[in-house]
């Protein structure tokens, strides 16, 4: 009763008291299936706060398994991205060896397929400074027995012709650059018309005259008028013809990828191709004096 | 607070002869355990419930008037065979109340005792019965005839017997 004023002391004392009688009737009182009423109130009151402790500790487990699975999914996520980036790196280069042995593989069977043509294979190690020229340079040189004017082509067509030769190096001129040309002719009607480099990626036939009838789509191929290129070669193919004063303007899409040149051949002399259709393949050509041939380094 | 404290000074309480209160509390609770044995209209008689009321009436200490309430009422539970606590709880309030009431009521008049103890004998059911609701789960009713009359019958019996007790008193 300390601390309590005396006027309330009688009050306290009332509520002390029959408190205590209600706890005592409530330990003799047994409930139908709910035993002592003591054990009722009991387990009423607690389990509340054991429902809201329960509830609580759940509630803060859960939210922390969240909060470290979250931190392990994000370092997971952060993994997974590297792993990601790695594989795409990696899917990149392979991608890029796969189609690099396949190109060799195209050039390997191109060799094969023209055994008796002496040529060198030659791997394009650079490209003009200059923007308005069309020029890219190859690994093989005066070593290599490359001499200027040599033909350089692909499986796919013609590329252009070597106009400089250093000891390990020589520079070519592709057909495209204004400056360039390759002796062509429509491979339907055989006529004959030099196709001329224009600075831009597609080459001109600049003397069809316009009763010829040309095509888009028509091949063009290599004449060799121009004792560079062999005969029959592919050049590209017709994707423009109009009538015009007083020949027609016609616009070829090179046939070699001039854009994305990377391995090439020197043809060291003009002996005539078996030029290579869709696929690559191994021809039987009359036996001729074979020459060596180097692979690209 | 003055005029109330002024008015507290004047309150007479009642002094009594030593172990009087025990006695006569002892007593009722006998009475009220054997006379329905020998006499089967006694158990309309709450003797516990007089006696606890007088004493608190005259003592007029809520303290002691909710203790002696407290001691008669679970006495009068342990000769019963209902759970302790359940007059306990009834007599403890009636005890409070009573002494509370002391103080500020004239309580010697006999018509005022009557009142009283009706007054208290309604209060005692009521509390029993909330008891028995709560936490006994028993629908006992709040009110009935038979209930009237038993707190009438034992208002006019207080009558008589606080003026017995009151010869209990020191003079």
């Amino acid at each position: 009763m300390v601390g309590i004023p005396s006027r309330h002391r009688s009050l306290a004392l009332l509520a002390v008291v029959v408190a205590a009688q209600v706890l005592l009737l409530a330990v003799q009182i047994r409930r139908e299936r709910q035993g002592r009423l003591i054990r009722v109130w009991s387990v009423t009151l607690i389990s509340p706060i054991e429902r809201a402790g329960v509830w609580t500790i759940d509630n803060i487990r859960d939210i922390w398994g969240h909060y470290a699975g979250l931190r392990s999914t994000n370092r997971e996520n952060r993994d997974l991205h590297e792993e990601l980036n790695r594989l795409k790196l990696r899917n990149i280069v392979l991608e890029s060896k796969a189609a690099e042995s396949d190109r060799l593989a195209s050039l390997l069977a191109f060799r094969q397929s023209h055994q008796e043509v002496p040529m060198v294979a030659a791997r394009v190690i650079g490209a003009g400074a200059d923007p308005g020229s069309k020029v890219i340079y190859l690994n093989r040189g005066e070593h290599s027995r490359l001499k200027r004017n040599m033909a350089v082509i692909t499986p796919d067509g013609v590329v252009g012709k070597i106009i400089e030769v250093y000891p390990e190096a020589a520079q070519v001129l592709l057909v495209t650059d204004k400056e360039s040309g390759v002796g062509a002719m429509l491979a339907d009607s055989r006529t004959q018309t030099p196709a001329d480099g224009l600075g831009e990626p597609r080459l001109a036939l600049k003397y069809v005259s316009n009763d010829e009838k040309v095509y888009v789509g028509e091949r063009v191929v290599t004449s060799g008028q121009d004792r560079i290129f062999p005969k029959d070669w592919p050049v590209g193919s017709v994707v423009a013809a109009k009538p015009a004063n007083p020949f027609q303007v016609i616009r070829v899409q090179p046939a070699a990828h001039l854009q994305h040149l990377e391995e090439v051949f020197v043809l060291l002399s003009q002996q005539e191709l078996e030029p290579q259709k869709d696929a690559p393949k191994v021809t039987d050509p009359a036996p001729r004096k074979s020459a060596p041939a180097a692979p690209p380094h | 607070m003055e005029l109330r404290a002024s008015f507290e000074q004047h309150i007479e309480v009642h002094k009594f002869r030593n172990g009087a209160v025990i006695s006569a509390a002892a007593l009722a609770l006998v009475l009220q355990a054997f006379l329905p044995i020998y006499i089967h209209r006694a158990e309309v008689l709450e003797l516990p419930l007089l006696i606890t009321i007088y004493f608190g009436l005259s003592r007029r200490n809520p303290s002691t008037g909710l203790l002696l309430g407290t001691a008669i009422g679970l006495l009068q539970d342990s000769l019963s065979a209902g759970p302790l606590g359940l007059y306990g709880i009834s007599k403890t309030l009636v005890g409070y109340v009573a002494s509370s009431i002391g103080t500020r009521l004239d309580t010697e008049h006999p018509l005022s005792r009557f009142a009283l103890t009706i007054g208290f004998f309604a209060l005692q059911q009521s509390v029993l019965v909330l008891t028995q609701r709560l936490l006994l789960a028993q629908v006992e009713p709040i009110f009935s005839m038979p209930m009237l009359i038993r707190a009438l019958i034992n208002g006019a019996i207080a009558v008589g017997l606080f003026a017995l007790l009151d010869r209990l008193r020191k003079s």
